[in-house]
Order: structure tokens, then C-alpha cells, then sequence
């Protein structure tokens, strides 16, 4: 789970999730605390799919 | 768009009890810039010391370095936006105070601060270490936020710089350099057999601690655009920014780019060198594929054949860079990148976090993980026990005997990737 | 007086040519050929006490045997230093002058220095364990290898320090060393782009790294019954950052219990990385490591369980080569400990 995915793409990483910003991948500091735990359940819900979906090549998970 | 700047070589610093500048010496009163610091309620307590080249000196946590400079004709005034009122820079004449220059020091604000040797092998890492440095110790009163902190002692460099700076307003400099860009068709028209040359200039601006600033405007809240290089010899573009000591670009840096100032050297003579995109480097990544795409399109609208572009910073910047590369490659405009690099102690390590084969013509700053040992100094201004955390310093860089054994990243500017130094590696 | 054993094919011995190419090892007194130069280069300070000339063909068909005769010769002379060459573009002289300068590097624990042209095959072969002097592609360039190899050989023999290739005058070979170039980065690019512009040679101080590629593992069979960890480079770590993991360059990693923790809050958790904006990971640490919501799915039951441990370090200015060390070591615990996939989180 990264937010630069070129980086990630880079070096190699096979199944990638796009995050919101480096200093808060997984959260929003201008949300309130329950939005920001539904962006972060969304994001950690999508790590979850992508590790349950069978790839051959680097994959970004976008949605 | 011109500007004449007037050195006024510098080379000797004492208190007196005026500030003045004589036969090369600057004088500086001790209390009045004491009391022009602690105009600020956030400091409890201010001190200011002298760190002349070859002193056993050493200066940290180090946060910024300034040269004080004086607008002497021309509207605005030094840091405009900031501290003179929001005019446009860049023209006229300008004095500069060359060979001092006012050190900001005191409690650390973030990991990211540097070392500053006066003398032995940390100094020939340093451009730092040849100016007669007014350092000012400025320590926080003790709920001040960090970045509230940053935000303080950053016009506090800043108020000291342009209070000596004022000291060269009436003098007669001893050289005086000129810098003209013309407008984009005057400059076609002037050399229009030399290739055409743009200066893509990176800013970092990753956050509260991570920031630059463009005539009062923090740069992440920007998009790419233009700027005549003598803006930037007034004090356009300023530094408010945390990161690595070793590749951040101190306000020092920016006055004297030397990008701009080699770029002018060739001007009309085998290239042509048009103006400078300014761009930033964010922590979205849309923020970075809409500034690199910017930067790509306005060196594809002035026409330009080449672009220098420097990075500031390193890790995710290393994508903006990547990306700006990429984008401006692809219009068929040629690029030279200036980075440094992070290949490990022993140097055996990919330097860059990111890679494109267009990336063929790259200059490098040198490797910031290698490792030095610093020898003791007989004098230390500011906080030496910050060794073990600044970025580049590890569980017992500090000795006993007051040396330290840290990554070269703990030395402000040494590694800088505006090509300021002649370090390099291979 | 140092001791320099020196090694040449049967060319320059003036034994012969190709016809030649097939003379086995031999061992003579002094310096023969190209030696005399490097006698002179080196003065009073080292003498060339051997050379073992030797047929380029034999060598390359009966390396084996070659190999063994010359290191014993080599033992037996006890040199402060074997140099092997040039070869300049002549293939199986380099590939020869490699092949024997790097066993006795490794057998004998001698320094070793050799010299050929960059596109001898033996250059790729041999620049990345051993100092390969680059020089002209053919003897015409005798005496500038020898103005370069001499040098750096007497370095070598006397064990000092080794500045960067184009210091020295070798290959470079993949370790990044810093020095002081003659002008500063600026003017460097300066010129740099002024002969891009008109498809000059120039040469990149940076060639662009390779990075590897490792095949994507195969999907989670059933999510819910999976055992996740998490691991991060966004260094979130227990208040006060008990093992001090740098926040630049980490040397290391932490693994910490969170067995029973359920939410990763202000007082409890911070992170120690140097290279963004602290404020937001240090209010909720969570925003970097996702425990809250892993907890919420554990209890759910949309994944089995969220491994007790998880692993931190800080990505910031750290070696690629580190963060691989750190992973391939707590890779065979997570295997160890039962763990079915990892969500890494990075900053």
C-alpha cells in the first residue's frame, strides 16, 4: 500500500494499492475521525481483495 | 528583466557597538540583534556567537543559512512576500554582503537539521565553512508547537540577514556582476543560431517542516510556473524546510544558484538561457503527475531545446524528478538531471528511488550514506547531544570525546543537488 | 622494496604469435616486455621479481591445469601485489589476465590489479570483483596504461586507500565512492547538456540502476482464514523508539507485540522516520498502520487473524540493499510463525 505507485512500480512490487498521501497513506487529516476510518477500511478491504486476486504481472488495484 | 548585484567582499566579522561594514570587516552589534530576535514572544532566550573559516567551530542543529543582501535600486525589497511587501523582484541593483552569513541555530525542530564544521574534514564538505557566519541561537519558549517553531526561527534568520544587509545600502561594492534575461523574442532574435536553454528548479514542499516558499506562497500550493533568475537573487524563493541537511537548499542556496549563475555564464556565448520553471514536489501523487506535466508543457512553450533540472530532497522526490525527465524527454527537449545519492555505507546499493532509461545524463552531488568522522572542536554553538538523531546520525554517532562518526547527510549542504559543490561519486 | 609478480601472454614476451598461443606456464626472472615499463614507472619503490608468461590458448583450454601451476609459482614468490596485462582488446589474453588475477586474489589474498579496453570481454567479466584498469585497444596505448596501472598498483601493494574510478583510472565497478571533481555540479551539467544538444559523447556520472523483479505469488485461497501481518517502512514504532531505529538510513528493524492492542493512539505508538511530516502518523499511527480496522476485520471475521508481531523500519535514505537484508530475515519468521500474507504499508 503505497501512495507513489511509480516508485512502487519501480522497484518492483506486484500487487499494489494506491493510497491518500506519504505523510497518511491510510487516513485524512482534514476528515473526521469516522470518515477517515471508512477511507482506511476501504483501503485495507481493497489490500484484501487484491490479495485474494491471482496475477501474472505488476497489478494497481485503483478500485 | 536586469539586475545589477554589488559584492561587497566580507572578510572578517566582530562585535563593536555599531553594526557597520569597514575595509571589508562586518561589525556587528551584539545586542541589537539579540533584541531584533527576541521581538519574537516564541523565544525565551536568544544568544549569537562569530564562526569564522579555519575557527574550531562547530555550529549545530543547523536549520538555515542566509546571505544578507540589500536592495539598493529597483522596486521591492530582499524576501519579498515575506518579510518586504509582495512586490516584483529582480531588477534595479542589489548589494550583497559576499563572504557572510547569518546561521540559524538553537533547540532542534526536526530530525532533519545539519552540522556545520568552521575548520578539519567535516568543512571541506560544506561551502559554509569559507563565510564569516553570524550564527543565532534562538531557544523556543517550551510549548511552541514544531512548526510554529520552524515558522519562527526561519524570520528570525531572515530579519537578521536584511538588518545587516541594510549596513551595504549607501556603500560602493567592490565588483559588480550583471544579469539580464531578455523577453522570450528578444532573446530568439539576439542568438537565434544558439540553442535555447530552461532551468527547471525543483522545490521541496512535502509538508509543515517540508517546505519552500515563493514570494510568501507555500510552494506545495502551487503549480509549475515561470520566474526570472534575478527574482531569485532577491530573495524570491526561500527556504522553510526540514529535510536532510546534506540536500536541503538553504535560502544561501537559492540567492546564489549556481545553476542560474552558470547558465548566465554561457548565456549568449554557446547557449541561450531563457528563464527558470520553478515546480514542486508534493506528497499526492496527482499533485505530482499535474506539476510534472506542467513543467513539461511551459519548457514545450518556450521552445527550448534543453533543460537542467535539479532535485531537492530524496525518495519520493526521486519520482518527481523521474517524472519531470520523462514528460520533458518526451517533447524532444534534451534533459541534464542533478541529483545525489543513497547508496548505502559501503556504497554498494541502488542510489535513486526511482529510474527511467531517458536518465541518461545525469551529475551527481556524492553518496550521502558514506560515513565521516568528525573530529572534536574546542567550541560548539548550538546543541552538539542531537548527533545520534539528526537524519544521517545513529545510536552512538557521538563520542565521548565529542567527535562524531555519522553519514555525510548530517552536513548541511553537502550533498546539495543544485550542484553547488564539486563532490560527486562513481 | 615491494614485490610485484607480473603476468603476460606470449605476445608480449615476444615468444610469438597465435602460432604460438598454445605454450604452457612458464616462470622467468625480472620483468620481460610491457615489465620494463612498469619497472620504471615503479622507481625504487617495487621491483618486478617474476613474470609468468604464458600462451593464450593454453590457458583458456586447460584452465584448470593453468590455474594450479600459476598459483603455486605465485605462492611461492610471495609478491605484495600480481598484475596482469594489458590485454588491451585481445579476448582471450583478458579473459586470462581475469581469470588468473582473481584466484590468486581469493587463494592467495594478494592484491591484484589488471588493465584492458572496455569492450574486451573480459572487462564485464572481471569489473565488479577486481580493479580493471581501462586502457586504448591496442599496444599503441602501452605507455598511457601504464602511466594509469602503475600508480594505483603501488596503492594496492601497499594497501592504501582506493579513491573513485575516475580517480583512479578503473572500471567502474558498482561501489559508489565519493571524491572532489575539478568543478562543481552546476558547471558539470552546464557542459553536460551542451554536448547532448549536439549528440556529443557524453558520460552520465549516474547510470541508471536495475532493479529486480520477483514473481507475484500466488492469490490467498480464503482470506478469512488467513493470518495477515503487517509490516511498514513509515516507522511507526512503540512511544520513544525503544531500539532507536535511525530516522535516516535505518540500520535495522524493530518487531513489536501488539497482542491485544486494538488501536494504535497518540500516547502509545509515534513514528520515528525523519523524511516526512511527522504531525499526522503521530496523532494517530494508525493513518500509517492500519491495527484498528485490521482488529475490526479479525473480529468480523472477514480475515482469520492479524499476526501478534509487526515489523517497522524507516525508508528514508535507507539502502535498497538494507531494507532487502532486513526483509529476507524476518520473511523466514513471518514463514516460520505461520503467516499466510503481509500488507506493507509504506509512506
Amino acid at each position: 500500500m503505497c501512495t507513489i505507485v511509480p516508485i512502487s512500480l519501480t522497484v518492483g512490487a506486484n500487487r499494489i494499492v494506491p493510497t491518500i498521501a506519504i505523510p497518511h497513506p491510510l487516513g485524512n487529516p482534514s476528515l473526521t475521525l469516522e470518515e477517515e476510518r471508512d477511507i482506511r477500511r476501504n483501503l485495507v478491504g481493497r489490500a484484501l481483495r487484491a490479495l485474494e486476486t491471482e496475477v501474472t504481472e505488476q497489478t494497481v488495484f485503483e478500485k | 528583466m536586469k539586475l545589477e548585484l554589488g559584492y561587497i567582499f566580507i572578510k572578517d566579522i566582530q562585535f563593536a557597538e555599531t553594526s557597520k561594514v569597514e575595509n571589508g570587516t562586518l561589525y556587528v552589534n551584539k545586542e541589537e540583534v539579540k533584541a531584533l530576535i527576541l521581538e519574537d514572544q516564541n523565544f525565551k532566550s536568544a544568544d549569537v556567537e562569530l564562526a569564522k573559516p579555519g575557527e574550531s567551530v562547530r555550529i549545530m542543529p543547523v536549520k538555515d543559512v542566509i546571505e544578507p543582501r540589500v536592495k539598493v535600486e529597483g522596486p521591492g525589497g530582499i524576501f519579498p512576500g515575506m518579510v518586504s511587501k509582495v512586490e516584483t523582484v529582480g531588477s534595479g541593483k542589489t548589494n550583497v554582503l559576499k563572504g557572510a552569513a547569518v546561521v540559524t541555530t538553537g533547540k532542534i525542530v526536526g530530525f532533519q537539521e545539519g552540522i556545520i564544521d568552521m575548520t578539519g574534514p567535516g568543512a571541506e564538505y560544506t561551502p559554509f565553512s569559507q563565510l564569516n557566519n553570524l550564527v543565532l541561537v534562538c531557544e523556543p519558549i517550551d510549548s511552541l508547537k514544531q512548526h510554529e517553531h520552524e515558522k519562527a526561527l526561519r524570520f528570525a534568520g531572515y530579519k537578521v540577514a536584511m538588518y545587516l544587509g541594510e549596513l551595504a545600502k549607501n556603500m560602493t561594492p567592490d565588483q559588480v556582476d550583471t544579469f539580464e534575461t531578455p523577453t522570450l523574442v528578444e532573446g530568439i532574435k539576439m542568438y537565434p543560431e544558439l540553442p535555447r536553454v530552461a532551468y527547471v528548479c525543483m522545490l521541496q514542499s512535502q509538508g509543515l517542516m517540508h517546505d519552500t516558499y515563493v514570494y510568501g506562497v507555500d510552494a506545495k500550493q502551487t503549480i509549475s510556473t515561470l520566474i526570472y533568475p534575478t527574482e531569485m537573487m532577491d530573495g524570491a524563493i526561500v527556504s522553510g524546510n526540514c529535510v536532510s541537511a546534506c540536500d536541503k537548499n538553504t535560502t544561501y542556496h537559492h540567492l546564489n544558484n549556481p545553476v542560474v549563475h552558470d547558465l548566465f555564464a554561457e548565456h549568449g556565448k554557446t547557449l541561450n538561457f531563457v528563464g527558470v520553471i520553478i515546480t514542486n514536489e508534493n506528497v499526492y501523487l496527482a499533485d505530482k503527475e499535474r506539476s510534472s506535466n506542467w513543467s513539461a508543457k511551459l519548457a514545450e512553450y518556450l521552445g527550448v531545446d534543453g533543460v537542467i533540472v535539479s532535485e531537492e530532497g530524496f525518495g519520493n522526490p526521486d519520482t518527481d524528478l523521474i517524472m519531470n525527465c520523462k514528460k520533458i524527454e518526451n517533447k524532444g527537449i534534451k534533459t541534464v538531471l542533478i541529483t545525489d545519492e543513497y547508496a548505502g555505507r559501503d556504497g554498494t546499493s541502488q542510489s535513486l528511488a526511482d529510474a527511467d532509461v531517458r536518465a541518461n545524463a545525469v551529475v551527481t552531488g556524492g553518496n550521502a550514506n558514506e560515513v565521516i568522522e568528525l573530529p572534536p572542536m574546542d567550541k560548539i554553538i548550538g546543541h552538539v547531544e542531537v548527533a545520534d538523531v539528526i537524519a544521517g546520525g545513529f545510536d552512538g554517532s557521538l563520542h565521548a570525546d565529542g567527535s562524531i562518526t555519522a553519514e555525510l547527510q548530517v552536513i548541511t549542504g553537502a550533498t546539495n543537488e543544485m550542484g553547488f559543490n564539486k563532490l560527486s561519486a562513481r | 622494496m615491494l614485490k610485484v609478480v607480473h603476468y603476460i601472454n606470449q605476445f608480449f614476451a615476444n615468444v610469438g604469435g597465435e602460432e604460438m598461443a598454445h605454450i604452457p606456464a612458464e616462470l622467468r626472472e625480472g620483468n620481460v616486455g610491457p615489465g620494463l615499463a612498469f619497472q620504471q614507472a615503479f622507481g625504487d619503490e617495487a621491483q618486478i621479481v617474476a613474470t609468468i608468461v604464458c600462451g593464450d590458448s593454453y590457458f583458456n583450454e586447460n584452465m584448470e591445469e593453468a590455474q594450479k601451476t600459476i598459483i603455486n609459482m605465485v605462492k611461492e614468490l610471495q609478491p605484495d601485489l600480481f598484475i596482469a596485462g594489458p590485454a588491451f582488446n585481445a579476448g582471450r589474453y583478458g579473459v586470462a589476465c581475469g581469470t588468473i588475477a582473481k584466484a590468486v586474489k581469493d587463494q592467495l589474498n594478494i592484491p591484484v590489479l589488471i588493465g584492458m579496453y572496455k569492450e574486451n570481454p573480459g572487462a564485464d567479466m572481471f569489473k565488479t570483483s577486481l580493479y580493471v584498469v581501462s586502457t586504448k585497444n591496442s599496444a599503441a596505448g602501452m605507455r598511457d596504461a601504464v602511466k594509469k596501472m602503475a600508480p594505483l598498483a603501488l596503492k594496492l601493494a601497499k594497501g592504501e586507500k582506493i579513491g573513485a574510478s575516475s580517480e583512479e583510472g578503473y572500471m567502474p565497478n558498482g561501489i559508489r565512492k565519493n571524491f572532489f571533481d575539478t568543478e562543481r555540479g552546476s558547471k558539470r551539467a552546464v557542459k553536460m547538456l551542451l554536448n547532448k544538444l549536439v549528440d556529443k559523447e557524453f558520460e552520465t556520472e549516474f547510470p541508471m540502476p536495475d532493479f529486480d523483479r520477483v514473481a507475484p505469488n500466488p492469490a490467498v485461497k480464503d482470506i478469512t482464514k488467513a493470518k495477515i501481518a503487517l509490516v511498514t517502512s513509515g516507522g511507526i514504532v512503540p512511544k520513544g523508539n525503544p531500539d532507536h531505529i535511525e530516522s535516516s538510513s535505518a540500520s535495522k528493524y524493530g518487531k513489536y507485540d501488539i497482542d491485544g492492542v486494538m488501536d494504535l493512539t497518540e500516547a502509545t505508538y509515534e513514528t520515528a522516520h525523519g523524511g516526512y511530516d511527522p504531525v499526522y502518523a503521530n496523532l494517530d499511527p494508525d493513518r500509517v498502520l492500519p491495527v484498528d480496522i485490521l482488529r475490526e476485520f479479525e473480529k468480523q471475521g472477514k480475515i482469520g487473524s492479524l499476526h501478534r508481531y509487526f515489523y517497522t523500519t524507516v525508508g528514508n535514505g535507507t539502502a535498497v540493499k538494507s531494507a532487502k537484508a532486513f526483509a529476507a530475515k524476518f520473511a523466514q519468521e513471518l514463514k516460520a510463525d505461520g503467516v499466510d500474507a503481509v500488507i506493507l504499508t509504506s509512506t
